[in-house]
């Protein structure tokens, strides 16, 4: 079963990077750009066919290792 | 006193505090990452370097090794522990201290010395040091921007756990004189019962005035005297 973890900094948490990619694509001319956050990514394949159970399996993940709880936030989605 | 430095593969300034802490006749060991056994130790440094490659953040991997499960409990039953940029962010990522390292503002690695005041000088690392005297560090490192939350950095404040701060040469501690974004220019904490040290600034690298200075030998001395 695959899952996609998706993790973003949180609001309050400033973004340098994203910024810098947002006043870019402003400078490119795409004026209707209004706010961007830049993130990671992460696929995990796992050995499990209940979802529920896989999806606890994903948080601990989350929780233990993948994601920093003070300024980062997560989705996971089925893929 | 005996000291071990934690060796992590991408640690590149685990020598230098070994060559410190042994000039200094500190009884150093150094100590894989991969082991399971602690020395006996007084004191326990977590070098500066790129543990792991800074894969997926700094000290996040490394905070999860072996070793690491035996100077948390070190940690918690009062040795000392010092950690050194790259071993500030892992003493971060394992819950020891509190609060982020995040990507230095300008988003630059910042390389260059920087002065110092020292805020607070009543702990195990830092009496050798006056209080509000000035010195000069390097730092060298790209998630230097420590940032905590407003109850947290309140209690780092009225505890005295902020023995650092990024200034000028005045001592003027400003927006100007702040090399990476911190939070109040805040260069190093402590942890409640103050043995627990991280900090981004390299005291290692300033023990010998005829390569840089010797501002940071008194932090070694502090903690040869506890």
């Amino acid at each position: 079963m695959k899952f996609a973890v998706i993790i973003t900094l949180k609001k309050d948490v400033l973004d340098p990077q994203g910024k810098v990619v947002e006043q870019t694509l402003q400078s490119m001319g795409i004026n209707s750009l209004k706010n961007l956050r830049q993130g990671k990514y992460i696929e995990i394949d796992l050995i499990e066919s209940d979802e529920k159970i896989a999806r606890n399996i994903i948080e601990e993940m989350c929780k233990k290792l993948l994601v920093n709880l003070i300024i980062e936030e997560y989705k996971i989605r089925k893929i | 006193m005996n000291s071990s430095v934690i060796v992590f593969p991408g640690s590149n300034c685990d020598r230098d505090v070994a060559t410190a802490l042994t000039n200094l006749q500190f009884k150093n060991k150094m100590v894989w990452h991969k082991d399971s056994e602690l020395p006996k130790s007084d004191l326990i440094v977590i070098p500066g370097g790129f543990s792991y490659g800074d894969y997926l953040r700094s000290g996040a991997i490394a905070a999860k090794s072996n070793i690491l499960k035996e100077v948390i409990k070190a940690a918690k039953s009062g040795c000392l522990v010092l950690g050194i940029c790259n071993g500030f962010q892992i003493l971060i990522e394992t819950g020891l201290l509190q609060g982020a390292l995040l990507r230095n503002k300008n988003l630059k690695f910042v390389s260059k010395d920087i002065n110092l005041k020292i805020i607070n000088n009543e702990n195990k690392f830092c009496k050798n040091y006056k209080k509000n005297s000035i010195i000069n560090l390097n730092i060298a490192h790209n998630e230097g921007n420590y940032f905590t939350q407003k109850d947290h950095l309140k209690e780092l404040e009225d505890n005295n756990l902020i023995p650092f701060k990024y200034c000028d040469i005045e001592g003027s501690i400003n927006e100007s004189s702040n090399p990476n974004g911190s939070l109040n220019n805040i260069a190093g904490i402590l942890n409640n019962n103050k043995n627990i040290l991280g900090m981004m600034p390299h005291p290692e690298r300033m023990v010998n005035s005829l390569i840089s200075n010797s501002n940071g030998i008194e932090l070694f001395t502090s903690i040869l005297n506890k």
